[in-house]
């Protein structure tokens, strides 16, 4: 802006104050003395070019495609490609999950994301005793890798690109995922997809985690390794900002720990040796959708354009494709109600607007009756169809970063991403996320935001509707999805047959060999993709490694 | 009792990670004046138990958000009796469906508090509903 | 059966029961304390003591998953503060021990401090012959290592252990006043981490200055969440307790403790006879003088002390 443009603006902005506004304030008080974005920061009456007086569009937005990546990290974004359309999906046995993913590819669904029970989650068999009540809730139960072979049955490899949620024993599924292409007949550089393979985060936010953090990373570090020499397409982690928004982080947080975590995996990587410019293309991300319309499109903005400076000054990465954040978009959970359930559909569309506006590569809207149950198949139709209405008909998706420019957008989204590193400063001071995270830092934070969120809906500072206002009495929602409760006996006789058909001997070299080799400083993925190949449960791989690794036990105070 | 605290005992029983509603509520209780002992994540019926006994709570507050509190519930309850214990007062959160609800009243669960369940409600609850006996 | 047989059988809800009525209303638990009294006196009481995030309660649950392997029966009583806002507490320890959770012969009890100082090593006090009663060899009692009314707990055991981390940065100059001295063993928690062995030699330093002509304290390291160094602990621990129960130490420390704690039920219970004869509204009555500037403190305590002189020779016997 020049000198006197600016004065210009200053001038008019002067009189529209005396002349009207003021009056009006006199006359007519504001609804609130102060207005704050879904995360409590302060929102001003209006902004105009006044907040942009150092923005600068070129090194602040640039071209999509270019660094730093703030409209997009391609070119021409959804005219070229729309967003994957990616329900996550997944509940009782392998043959059920099978179903369900055979409706949602018929349903013009354009990839798929596994979701994987609880026992698998923690690299429990199904027979577990802390298995018990679990098995086939949240998602799938995977035991070995026959039922990997029934889950995928139908489904070619090479034609879907799938995302696996799960974490500590990612190692083990993305072994049994690469054995059932090679039974296929699949070669595995052409296997597309992403593990979520992102451990900080569980200790802060998810809590599906079994070994303590030293090992886990290294266990991440070697499927880097292994993935970039073997799985040329695949995405080896996303990091996932998700989880800890649930738990009640503010959007900020949300950016600045996702952040923090993927930095202390950049690093990892990089002090075992590995490339930066071979690994760091193959990292992805995983943010969560809330309300604040324009909050979370700044969010999203902000996010892109802070890790490709991360990554090009801080880590010197040289390829474009290592700075560039690609992410994976989920519809908030936290914010789902049990009151009125059909609200939430209204919630979720505004939810995945926000994901599309910032630029998603792919997105999973919730069901609304994610608050009461898992979801029935026609509340993940309405899901679905919701993301197709966003694509075909509201014309957001014709041209790149529609919202660009707007005044509040680009000082929110600048403000963002100041607020994250003032975070990641922070972070850093106390030695890096890891460390941060086992001082309690980031879980004290993170409650902290969850408890003031939820005061704030109890003194009414916050308006939720249908919760703390518009309340009406209604029926109980019906059809909900019932996981069927012969599951847990099913798999357990699944298991057992499996156990007396397979190689007793093979098995147990194949086991001893992983000890041997996770005691060492080997690659541990192909000692891991022999046990499953020989049908070793995912319960006896990950008791090998528990052996060798120790547990984590979940330690920090309120 | 001139000293007396509502003690409370906050647990995650089963697998499930998602801690959120359970510290919330931990940190509403103890904003209420009462002593919250919390355990952390994956604890089995029995660890449960064994605490509550031991740490001579008042209520039991159980967070599931995963579908297994069909078992894991009144698996808890059944301990509870064996240890006859069935006088501390057992209250539930999580997503847990309206039809499941009935039945876990019938095992003894007093009342169950579902997403969106102001804090107050759930402090007013306790107090009406528990006595701090003398032994 | 009366509740002070039931905790001698360990009957563990007898046991908890009791400590409640211990916390809640001391008068009452009286009766069941007298009872158990003479069969007392058998379990060695350590202390852990140390600031927060240094790993007290992993070292008391490593500690007692030793010595379980070696048949103790372990009593734990862990105190966290309570908000001296609203009185209520988060006590979190246990999250530390919760493998313990299910052992029979493990009972773990976590305590607020319920702001007010006399009470809190009155209570402790009474819970450790609770648990000393029910038959536990080796009672643990952790608490944060600051704060007068932290130290006057930490008082109550036989022997105290001193956790400290490296980095903690100015924290051991805090420690140094009033908790260094009570440290029979300094532990040096984390010890892998840098700044260990700077962190040895500045215990050692402090300690030599302190302790003129005193012995040394012994300085072990551990990782209490990887289990290395407890063993060692453990046994100099054991060596240390021999050692101080041959010079005596042991002995005058027990009885210096029962001095205190017949002196502080005397004061307790003083205390409590100025409320029931004298009143609050006579003591309101005087605060509103002093504040006045009617009359000063020294006077109206001369009033009130002949007040309740006069009340006691009246005959108010029957009182507490």
């Amino acid at each position: 802006m020049n000198y006197q443009g600016k004065k210009r603006i200053e001038e008019v902005k002067k009189q529209w104050e005396s002349n009207l506004l003021n009056k009006v304030l006199k006359k007519f008080s504001e609804r609130k003395n102060t207005f704050v974005t879904g995360s409590n920061k302060e929102i001003n009456r209006l902004y105009d070019p006044l907040d942009l007086e150092s923005f600068d569009y070129v090194d602040d937005l640039g071209y999509p495609g270019e660094y730093p990546y703030t409209r997009g990290v391609q070119p021409t974004m959804y005219r070229g490609k729309l967003w994957t359309m990616r329900q996550y999906a997944g509940f009782g046995d392998a043959e059920e999950s099978n179903k369900r993913y055979q409706y949602l590819l018929q349903n013009g669904q354009t990839g798929l994301s596994i979701a994987f029970d609880l026992p698998t989650q923690i690299g429990y068999d199904s027979t577990h005793p802390m298995a018990h009540g679990e098995v086939g809730k949240v998602g799938v139960a995977i035991d070995t890798l026959e039922d990997m072979e029934i889950l995928f049955s139908g489904i070619p490899l090479d034609q879907v690109s799938t995302s696996m949620t799960i974490n500590a024993p990612a190692a083990v599924l993305l072994a049994m995922y690469i054995a059932i292409a090679e039974k296929q007949g699949i070669s595995k550089t052409e296997l597309n997809g992403t593990i979520q393979n992102d451990i900080l985060k569980e200790y802060v936010a998810r809590g599906t985690y079994i070994f303590p953090p030293l090992p886990s990373m290294r266990l991440i570090t070697d499927i880097f390794d292994y993935c970039s020499k073997e799985l040329p397409k695949w995405n080896t982690i996303s990091i996932s900002g998700y989880h800890i928004r649930e738990a009640g982080s503010t959007a900020i947080q949300e950016i600045a720990f996702t952040l923090a975590n993927g930095i202390a995996y950049v690093s990892a990587a990089t002090k075992k040796g590995l490339d930066i410019d071979i690994f760091a293309p193959r990292l992805s991300f995983f943010f969560n959708a809330h309300n604040d319309l324009f909050e979370e499109v700044a969010k999203f903005r902000a996010a892109r354009r802070l890790w490709a400076k991360i990554m090009k000054e801080r880590f010197r990465a040289k390829d474009p494709k290592s700075m560039m954040l690609r992410f994976h978009t989920q519809t908030a959970g936290c914010t789902l109600t049990a009151q009125q359930p059909d609200n939430n559909v209204v919630r979720v569309a505004i939810q995945a607007l926000a994901a599309v506006l910032g630029g998603t590569q792919s997105l999973h809207t919730n069901s609304r009756d994610e608050a009461l149950s898992l979801p029935s198949q026609k509340s993940v139709r309405i899901a679905l169809r919701t993301q197709q209405i966003i694509a075909y008909e509201s014309g957001v998706a014709e041209t790149v970063d529609p919202m660009a420019g707007s005044y509040y957008l680009e000082k929110l989204t600048t403000e963002i991403e100041q607020g994250a590193m003032d975070y990641i400063n922070q972070i850093d001071k106390l030695g890096g996320a890891p460390k941060a995270i086992e001082k309690g830092f980031i879980q004290k934070e993170i409650q902290n935001s969850a408890y003031k969120y939820q005061k704030d809906i109890e003194n009414k500072e916050r308006i939720i509707v249908g919760v703390n206002q518009f309340q009406s009495e209604e029926e109980p929602m019906k059809d909900l999805l019932k996981v069927n409760p012969e599951i847990e006996k099913r798999q357990a006789e699944k298991l057992n047959s499996i156990k007396k058909r397979r190689n007793e001997a093979e098995v147990q070299e194949n086991l001893s060999l992983l000890k041997k080799i996770a005691s060492s400083e080997q690659n541990v993925m192909p000692a891991i993709l022999s046990c499953v190949r020989s049908y070793a449960t995912l319960g006896e791989v990950c008791d090998q490694l528990r052996e060798v690794f120790g547990e984590y036990k979940d330690s920090i105070k309120i | 009792m001139k000293n007396a605290r509502i003690r409370v005992l906050v647990a995650k029983p089963g697998l499930d990670g998602h801690d959120r509603g359970a510290k919330v509520i931990a940190r509403a209780l103890r904003d209420a004046g009462m002593e919250v002992i919390y355990t952390g994540l994956r604890q089995t019926p029995e660890q449960i138990v064994e605490t509550a006994i031991q740490e001579d709570v008042n209520v039991i507050g159980l967070s599931i958000l995963s579908g297994a509190h069909m078992y894991l519930f009144p698996k808890i309850m059944e301990l509870l009796a064996e240890k006859e214990a069935t006088d501390i007062l057992v209250i539930a959160g999580g997503i847990i469906p309206n039809e499941d609800i009935a039945e876990l009243k019938k095992v003894g669960i007093k009342e169950i508090f579902t997403p969106g369940t102001d804090t107050n409600k759930i402090v007013k609850f306790i107090k009406e509903n528990i006595e701090i006996t003398k032994t | 059966m009366d509740l002070g047989t039931r905790v001698r059988q360990g009957d563990t809800r007898a046991v908890a029961k009791l400590i409640t009525l211990v916390e809640n209303d001391f008068q009452h638990a009286q009766k069941a304390l007298k009872d158990l009294h003479q069969y007392c006196g058998k379990a060695i009481v350590i202390g852990i003591t140390g600031p927060p995030g240094s790993g007290k309660s992993t070292i008391t649950d490593r500690l007692t998953q030793h010595i379980r392997k070696i048949g103790k029966k372990v009593g734990i009583i862990a105190i966290d503060p309570s908000s001296p806002f609203t009185g209520g507490a988060i006590l979190g320890d246990r999250i530390r021990m919760q493998d313990l959770a299910t052992d029979q012969e493990v009972f773990i009890r976590s305590i607020g401090t319920r702001g007010h100082l006399g009470g809190l090593s009155r209570s402790t006090q009474a819970i450790v012959k609770i648990m000393d009663a029910m038959g536990k060899d080796i009672i643990f009692i952790e608490t944060v290592g600051v704060g007068q009314s932290e130290i006057e707990v930490i008082k109550v055991s036989d022997i105290i252990l001193l956790v400290t981390i490296p980095g903690m940065g100015d924290d051991i100059q805090a420690l140094k006043a009033g908790i260094m001295e009570i440290g029979d063993i300094f532990v040096v928690n984390k010890a892998d981490r840098d700044g260990a062995d700077k962190l040895i030699t500045e215990i050692e330093m402090m300690i030599h200055l302190n302790g003129e002509g005193k012995k040394n304290p012994p300085i072990i390291k551990t990782v209490g969440i990887e289990n290395i160094g407890i063993a060692q602990l453990w046994k100099e621990i054991e060596r240390l307790i021999v050692e101080l129960e041959e010079n005596g130490q042991i002995y005058q420390r027990r009885r210096n403790r029962v001095r205190k704690e017949i002196f502080d039920l005397f004061q307790e219970n003083w205390k409590d006879m100025f409320f029931q004869l004298i009143g609050e509204a006579n003591l309101e009555r005087e605060v509103e003088k002093v504040l006045k500037q009617e009359n000063d403190p020294y006077c109206a305590v001369e009033k009130l002390t002949e007040k309740f002189k006069k009340k006691i020779f009246q005959g108010g016997n029957n009182i507490v």
